[in-house]
């Protein structure tokens, strides 16, 4: 399933990309997690980078939104450099940016609808009343009925925790939604749940995603293209639907789920 | 031999780069207290905590610390005849360095854990990132709050925490030891000075600096699960501590000296 062919919006080609990577390297002490990535993310394109645990896709996702400042290499966005940028210059980005973090990190202290319309209150200093209805319709939008919004995080259940976390990030209508691992740690059903409403909310949009995940279910549906990490490299980029011929022993082991191949488990976390 | 002095360069550059850490956060927390946007539902919300969910315990122990002094005092004095001196030893000491180093322990017990355990937690559910995701400075939205309300109740908590010691301290000297109560009042005021009490409240200002600081930059900088939490929150506990007393040392030698 494509996201692509939504009008004008999608200019996928010719046009500046709207996330453009060349030779990003991050390294933490001794070990090289990012070894030069080159990656051009077309505006209105979905990206999924996959790879197994520990091959610094986390890492890659965190330099892109300026959580972590890469060693190497330049992170452009429309076309502006911002891998330095600090301060007022980082906050007017953040702006464009939503993120679903792997487990919801969801402010506990504060209910639903706080959590939900926080981009909007601190962001865009919208008054409490309007920003609460904008976070019910918000809500609304990934199947949440309005009570919802006066529980508090932790009286939901996992499911109902990612589509809290997927309503914050597109509360504030995003340019680009970034998906980090959203269906660990669900039922297959409430996995697919999720991957359909990501399609549906990214579409709606008209917004540029960018997801890791080792789910090739997820993969397969949510993404344009597909980007296999390895050893701080991608080894593979293409079409989702060209992943099964990719001829690349890495990539077949990988969506086939096998033990034995060229790929080596890796011990430390990064 | 080499190994030993590489001990010693080692850990005198671990101990060099926690300080400079240490420094940049103080001074980044610091600069994020003076600037706008303030969220003041955040500071008011750390004020009550601190100021006046802390009342029971430092009232406890300020009015324990009271009637202990008075007793100690007494059969100390009393061996040579200088019982009247009891009500100004009492008030010297709550205000000078009791009342502000025992409610800055037990403040630091209470909040620096707190503080340590909430935004560890945060950090390791990666809370923390997604407030920079929503465009929110974590320093601004999480650390100034908690300086800012530290820093300005643990004074008035100290305040507090004076007059319910003295309190103490006449309760034991009136009831126990049977003073005459105006005699001991009177003897309570004519020794004081103003710069005994004012004193003590900066210190206090002090200690609730260092304690929220303590509790901010070990709970931010918490990492590994739970235990990286409970690591962060025994030294926030630990280290503020060992800070409150340190500091109130330096700041009798300025005061006094």
């Amino acid at each position: 399933m494509s996201m692509n062919g939504n009008g004008a919006v999608n200019g996928q080609g010719g046009a500046t990309p709207k996330i453009s990577l060349q030779g990003v390297k991050k390294a933490f002490g001794p070990k090289v997690v990012l070894d030069g990535i080159d990656l051009d993310i077309a505006r209105g394109e979905s990206v999924v980078i996959i790879g197994g645990s520990g091959t610094g896709k986390s890492v890659l996702l965190k330099c892109i939104l300026g959580i972590l400042e890469p060693d190497a290499g330049t992170i452009r966005i429309d076309g502006e450099d911002t891998t330095h940028a600090r301060g007022r210059e980082r906050e007017a980005m953040m702006r464009k940016f939503g993120m679903l973090f792997q487990g919801a990190a969801l402010f506990d202290s504060l209910p639903v609808w706080e959590n939900v319309a926080f981009g909007l209150i601190q962001g865009q200093q919208l008054g409490r009343r309007e920003a609460k209805e904008r976070a019910v319709a918000t809500l609304g939008a990934v199947g949440l009925n309005p009570e919802v919004a006066d529980l508090f995080p932790a009286e939901l259940s996992g499911g109902m925790q990612k589509r809290v976390g997927l309503a914050r990030a597109i509360a504030t209508r995003p340019e680009v939604i970034f998906f980090d691992e959203p269906t660990t740690g669900l039922d297959p059903i409430m996995a697919d749940v999720i991957n359909d409403l990501i399609v549906k909310c990214v579409r709606d949009l008209g917004a540029t995603a960018v997801s890791i995940t080792h789910d090739m279910a997820s993969a397969r549906k949510i993404a344009d293209r597909v980007a296999m990490l390895y050893k701080g490299r991608l080894i593979w980029v293409g079409p989702v639907s060209e992943i099964d011929r990719s001829d690349n022993p890495y990539v077949e082991q990988f969506i086939n789920g096998r033990a034995e191949g060229p790929i080596q488990m890796q011990i430390r976390a990064f | 031999m080499i190994g030993f002095v590489n001990g010693i360069g080692r850990t005198t550059l671990a101990f060099m780069e926690a300080t400079g850490k240490l420094a940049m956060f103080t001074a980044l927390a610091l600069s994020h207290c003076l600037r706008p946007p303030f969220y003041l539902r955040h500071i008011g919300r750390q004020m009550v905590d601190i100021g006046y969910y802390s009342l029971p315990v430092v009232g406890l122990t300020a009015v324990f610390t009271g009637m202990v002094l008075a007793l100690q005092s007494y059969s100390g004095f009393a061996r040579f005849n200088a019982e009247s001196a009891i009500a100004t030893v009492v008030v010297l000491s709550i205000t000078r360095e009791l009342g502000p180093v025992l409610a800055g322990l037990m403040v630091a017990g209470r909040i620096g854990a707190a503080m340590a355990a909430e935004l560890g937690t945060m950090r390791v559910t990666e809370q923390v990132d997604a407030l920079t995701t929503l465009s929110t400075n974590p320093f601004k939205y999480l650390i100034a709050p908690r300086l800012i309300a530290g820093t300005t109740m643990l004074p008035l908590l100290v305040l507090v925490a004076d007059i319910i010691g003295v309190f103490g301290g006449y309760l034991v000297s009136v009831y126990r030891l049977g003073f005459n109560a105006s005699t001991y009042i009177n003897n309570t005021w004519q020794y004081l000075e103003f710069m005994d009490v004012v004193s003590g409240l900066v210190k206090a200002a002090c200690f609730g600096f260092v304690i929220a600081l303590m509790g901010c930059y070990h709970g931010y900088n918490s990492k590994g699960g739970a235990q990286g939490v409970g690591a962060a929150t025994t030294n926030a506990v630990v280290s503020a501590s060992i800070l409150i007393l340190v500091l109130n040392y330096l700041l009798t030698g300025i005061f006094f000296s």
